[in-house]
């Protein structure tokens, strides 16, 4: 890379400044004040809305596999999902899924 | 006034959070690696750790700067990557809102994926939580993550070492968020946002700027409410 030192800070202040005010927007200026009831309505739903998106791209195209679906990392998902839904413990899902993972990754070896 | 107890509700988000370190060790030493390969020295690339503390961005400002990307281009990209944060600030507003400004101020520089995952996650779980308790639970969820991911950072950085890919720790990512949001889909509401959530997110994958995640979120949002007042209105 060929940047300068001051345009490398440059870009990491950019970075923390933009990325705090981000995460302090609404924390920060909504503060006390009562939002209407459609909006909280909807931002009840803000973790389930955000993070199956973040997740299922990896989970079906992973990069450590150029992007091929892979049966040991698609069971370990689904083991994980399944034991986090019926028993709401993370750990336990967490586990069973890394388990699942390299079981299935030594099988098909 | 309700008996409030900060003290144990930090516990219980310390332990919330410790899980995470299982993603955070290996995708800290990897970043430490990746930037000093890219020929940043070990100041700046702490202080991406450190100022920025945002996994995703990092990763897109340091691959974008070794394609020499113009400035402007990496720091609108490393941006977009982190939108889904206003999101999460704005989630947290109605539980954190009431806490001093000093205090939101903290949590906002610590809000990150984990530590937002577990506390909105225990806050849907427990409405009777004051507001000392939910910010203690904020704090403890991040004591683990945030210093273990300066440090591993800092020994990716020094050692250039990082977990030899065998280990699929790649994977670590997804299994923990699985783990961490499967308990919060209790209401069909919930499972039909998740479902759009992941439908319209492998749907949008070419959006350039990561955008594609949030037109999936929004949507996703709009289906979680909707068929809450649907369902209300049934009953």
């Amino acid at each position: 890379m060929n940047y300068s030192t001051p345009t490398i800070w440059l870009i990491i202040i950019c970075l923390a400044l933009g990325t705090f005010g981000l995460r302090f927007v609404f924390i920060g200026l909504v503060g006390n004040r009562e939002m209407p009831a459609w909006l909280l309505r909807h931002l009840r739903y803000t973790a389930v809305a955000v993070m199956p998106g973040l997740i299922a791209p990896l989970v079906l195209w992973p990069a450590a596999t150029g992007g091929q679906p892979d049966p040991a990392r698609l069971s370990a998902a689904g083991v994980a999902l399944a034991v986090g839904v019926l028993s709401k413990n993370v750990i336990g899902a967490i586990v069973s899924g890394i388990v699942t993972l390299y079981v299935v990754q030594y099988l098909l070896t | 006034m309700a008996i409030s107890n900060p003290k144990t509700a930090y516990w219980r988000g310390f332990r919330a959070g410790a899980p995470f370190l299982l993603v955070i060790i290996p995708f800290g030493a990897l970043f430490g690696v990746v930037g000093t390969e890219a020929g940043l020295p070990v100041l700046e690339v702490m202080a991406f750790s450190v100022l920025v503390i945002a996994g995703a961005a990092q990763f897109t400002a340091v691959q974008l700067m070794t394609e020499q990307a113009p400035t402007v281009i990496v720091i609108i990209s490393a941006l977009a990557v982190n939108l889904r944060m206003a999101m999460y600030s704005a989630s947290l507003a109605q539980h954190l809102g009431a806490a001093p400004l000093w205090q939101r101020a903290f949590i906002g520089y610590l809000c990150v994926d984990q530590s937002y995952a577990c506390s909105i996650t225990e806050y849907e779980r427990r409405p009777e939580m004051t507001v000392p308790e939910k910010v203690a639970f904020f704090v403890g969820s991040i004591s683990t993550v945030a210093p273990m991911w300066y440090i591993s950072t800092y020994a990716g950085a020094v050692l250039g070492v990082a977990i030899p890919p065998e280990y699929a720790l790649d994977f670590a990512v997804p299994i923990t968020f699985l783990a961490i949001i499967a308990p919060a889909l209790r209401t069909l509401p919930h499972v039909i946002a998740a479902l759009i959530s992941a439908a319209l997110a492998l749907a949008f994958v070419w959006v350039p700027y990561n955008l594609g995640l949030i037109i999936a979120a929004i949507f996703a949002m709009i289906a979680g409410a909707q068929s809450e007042v649907w369902l209300e209105r049934r009953r």
